[in-house]
């Protein structure tokens, strides 16, 4: 009677696939699209209410090249060709990109001595175009740029990236190909059954032939749950400053710090949006919950900032955010597949620029050749690089962010809506400008109650 | 001719009537919002319109008298029109439900107004979840019948700060306390006292916001003494973080008018001229922030004084900076070009903290144009200060100093 019961349960919810995947951050939604696209059919699973809601949302947002990964690592590799890739993807489908080059600046002699290591490193990862900047040519090309600097390295093909478009672009051109995307979802465990996998969840019980592991900061728990112990996750704390769009034209590159042994240091950055971010901290915490910012982190990124840009700390500050990253103790990505369980853990900050990469390398590690034909997708624009919603007139909600009722209507009515505040933030930039709802918070709670 | 107001609030309707009143031909008001009025229209306190309409009303009482004025006037007030940056050869964007608009004027007068910053603009560290709000989003909510929540923490004690209390508390939430960094409160004797009294509201003073926590929702606010150190855990499931006005100078800033370091608002002098030929400014987007019927007469000065004589003579003249020196926050007007009287025949000046009886110096180039004491001076309050020393400036010669001992 037992197993009668369990097969009807079930044939009654339909839940074969042959790829589950685990986590609907940047990498698991760029699995999901990639081998959806090749011809598999896949449910994603995600735990909190949306895609993209976690470490995805809450990071540097830039677009790497790659140039200073460890040579020879998976790592290095996937974000040199996800750099390609997404490059590519992103002009297809209208994911706010743009390379503005980055200035890595050194601010002592000693920083200077450690050039010729970058750019050897740089070369060993295959990126040629780094090259040396005299301090006069930076001062010239960056004139804002606080006094002291000793010279700089540029990276002209470092670049800025919507972090809210991109999974939405990948989920959702995975669910317009049949994906099953249920959000809201935790894995509580797993079983090999046969030549498959069981997977047990808050909600339904699925069953598929492969097992895609990319629970981000929980991937370690996941990777448990299959008799592994591999790795831990120790969750890193990134608080990150946004500045007022007025504090934009301040600076046109990523200007990067010299990494030392312990911290890529803090850097100020253009974004896509049009303010400027300063960050992010690096702390080890404990809990994977804890995206809370402290007033140590927060003295210290305005220090940074008015040393970095000595006119910045005078604009004013639009928003804090924190992203936790997905450490390990290991120094590459923890990607490998072992009788159709494909582990994506590790993923650090490099993620969403590898997101693409890490998916075809999943794809060829399961042994597919299809190749996911080219988008026929068009994400709605939320970046200043390219015409917004409101330059051909609407009604304006959002003052600050310029967003129309036309967008927020849109993207309720989107392949993958909003189901909370946050949600519609980031499908549209309400509310995230520098009143943080002073004006339109009301009105837009009455638009979600709709 | 065509003088374009940039704001539908009492400043800019007031500059609209006032224009109207002298025959200015071909006046247009811009009001992002659906409706005209401003921030008036979310406060439900009385005391609204005493030294403008000379009667007494709610907020959203005088939002419509305005708007009634207008409309009684003749003057074309287009909503849902928001005005997002200057073309190059000094016309007004604007995007409105019926497209896009380049609109070009003789005069224009920006009164865009001001806003409370919110949490993230203080740097408050701590999570960051649901229930953490602005004076100005609580009084929308309340008018909505949204849901606030249940415990609420209001952080600053000035005027609006006690607006906020009533607010909350007409929307059934209860105001666990009042913190601020000052010594004591800003608002009119009478307010703490109806405050600790009807409330039965503690007011933390000399105490900052340390940390917000929850996870969700908040839970809990953590304060902490700026002298004694010591931390106070408040469980609450809302903050709102009152004052601490910043004017709204996007399009200001974007116009490449120069800014006054201290009240953040446009830099104008007494005719609320600003740095560029034809642009005027009028209201809280000059400081931040004042009563709307102190921000309706400015609009009207601006009307009165500066626009209607720029429209017949054409001519700007070179402005004389007027800063004020710490402990002084700011002095509005903040420029001085010719002798037009300001708004009210008066500067308003603010200091960081409070001051009894000190002794004001206005100098240049150690020419001492005025010196005298004032009674009192609390920061978030303007006092005033007289302007016939205008007559004394010197033209040619340097800034103007305001500073206090």
């Amino acid at each position: 009677l037992g197993s009668g019961s369990d097969v009807a349960r079930r044939a009654l919810s339909h839940l074969n696939h042959d790829v589950i995947i685990v986590g609907a951050g940047v990498v698991g939604a760029a699995v999901a699209r990639e081998l959806t696209g090749s011809g598999l059919s896949c449910v994603l699973v995600e735990a909190g209410p949306d895609v993209g809601a976690a470490t995805s949302k809450a990071n540097t947002a830039l677009l790497h090249t790659g140039f200073d990964a460890k040579p020879g690592t998976l790592e290095a590799r996937l974000v040199r060709r996800g750099h390609q890739l997404l490059t590519e993807y992103a002009s297809q489908v209208g994911i706010p990109l743009a390379r503005v080059g980055a200035l890595l600046v050194a601010w002592t002699p000693e920083q200077v001595t450690a050039f010729p290591q970058i750019v050897e490193r740089a070369r060993a990862n295959g990126y040629g175009a780094i090259r040396p900047v005299e301090v006069a040519e930076l001062y010239a090309r960056e004139p804002q740029l606080g006094p002291g600097a000793c010279g700089a390295l540029e990276i002209p093909d470092e670049g800025i990236v919507c972090p809210f478009t991109t999974p939405l672009a990948f989920a959702t051109e995975a669910v317009r190909g049949g994906c099953e995307l249920r959000l809201d979802t935790r894995v509580t465990g797993v079983r090999r059954v046969g030549g498959g996998f069981h997977v047990e969840t808050t909600g339904d019980e699925l069953h598929a032939r492969f097992l895609v592991n990319a629970a981000g900061l929980h991937s370690d728990e996941v990777d448990r749950m299959l008799g592994r112990d591999r790795f831990t996750i120790t969750p890193r704390r990134g608080e990150l400053i946004v500045f007022d769009k007025l504090a934009r034209p301040l600076i046109d590159h990523i200007v990067l710090a010299v990494p030392t042994a312990t911290t890529k240091g803090v850097l100020v950055a253009p974004t896509v949006f049009g303010n400027l971010i300063v960050g992010p901290t690096a702390q080890d915490v404990e809990r994977k919950d804890d995206t809370s910012s402290t007033a140590d982190g927060l003295a210290y990124l305005t220090a940074e900032a008015e040393r970095i840009l000595p006119e910045l700390p005078r604009h004013e500050v639009t928003a804090v955010y924190v992203g936790l990253r997905a450490a390990t103790e290991h120094a590459d990505y923890q990607l490998t597949l072992g009788d159709g369980y494909v582990c994506v853990g590790g993923i650090r900050s490099t993620g969403l620029t590898a997101s693409l990469a890490i998916a075809e390398h999943v794809r060829e590690l399961i042994g597919v050749d299809t190749t996911p034909a080219p988008p026929e997708l068009t994400m709605p624009n939320i970046g200043e690089l390219a015409p917004r919603a409101y330059e051909q007139g609407g009604r304006i909600v959002c003052f600050c962010e310029r967003v129309t009722l036309g967008e927020i209507e849109r993207a309720f009515g989107s392949t993958i809506p909003p189901v909370d505040l946050d949600g519609l933030r980031r499908r549209t930039r309400v509310l995230m400008g520098r009143c943080q709802g002073f004006y339109c918070g009301a009105r837009v709670w009455e638009l979600m109650q709709r | 001719m065509r003088v374009i107001v940039v704001g539908g609030g009492p400043a800019g309707l007031a500059c609209a009537l006032e224009l109207r009143r002298r025959a200015v031909p071909g006046i247009v008001v811009l009001d992002r919002e659906e409706q005209a009025g401003g921030i008036p229209r979310h406060c439900r306190h009385r005391g609204f319109g005493l030294r403008d309409l000379r009667r007494p009303l709610s907020g959203p009482g005088y939002a419509r008298r305005y708007v009634e004025l207008a409309r009684e006037a003749c003057v074309e007030v287009r909503t849902a029109s928001a005005v997002t940056g200057w073309s190059a050869d000094g016309g007004l964007e604007m995007t409105s439900p019926a497209g896009r608009e380049l609109l070009r004027g003789d005069a224009v007068v920006l009164a865009t107004g001001c806003r409370e910053r919110p949490r993230s603009a203080r740097l408050v560290p701590g999570s960051r979840p649901e229930g953490v709000l602005t004076t100005g989003l609580v009084q929308q909510l309340a008018q909505r019948g949204a849901p606030i929540g249940t415990r609420a923490l209001v952080v600053g004690a000035e005027h609006v700060s006690f607006s906020a209390v009533l607010t909350l508390a007409h929307a059934g939430v209860r105001v666990v306390g009042m913190s601020t960094e000052l010594p004591r409160h800003q608002s009119l004797p009478l307010a703490g006292a109806v405050a600790s009294l009807r409330y039965r509201m503690p007011l933390w003073t000399r105490t900052a916001v340390a940390a917000i926590r929850g996870r969700t929702r908040v839970e809990e606010v953590e304060l902490r003494g700026l002298e004694t150190g010591r931390l106070r855990t408040v469980a609450c499931d809302t903050v709102v973080f009152t004052a601490d006005w910043i004017p709204d100078h996007e399009l200001a800033v974007l116009g490449g008018l120069e800014l006054d370091s201290g009240t953040l608002g446009p830099r104008i002098d007494t005719a609320l001229r600003t740095s560029r030929p034809g642009v005027f400014a009028a209201g809280n987007v000059l400081q931040g922030a004042e009563p709307a019927d102190v921000a309706a007469l400015a609009g009207r000065h601006a009307a009165a004084s500066g626009v209607t004589t720029w429209l017949q003579e054409r001519d700007w003249g070179t402005q004389v900076h007027v800063s004020c020196l710490a402990p002084l926050a700011w002095i509005a007007p903040n420029a001085v070009t010719d002798t037009a009287v300001p708004p009210r025949g008066r500067f308003l000046l603010r200091s960081a903290m409070f001051l009894e009886r000190p002794r004001i110096d206005i100098r240049q180039e150690g020419r001492t144009l005025w010196s005298g004491r004032l009674r009192r001076l609390t920061p978030g309050r303007s006092t005033a200060l007289p302007h016939e020393w205008i007559t004394q400036v010197d033209p040619k010669s340097g800034p103007i100093y305001v500073s206090a001992h």
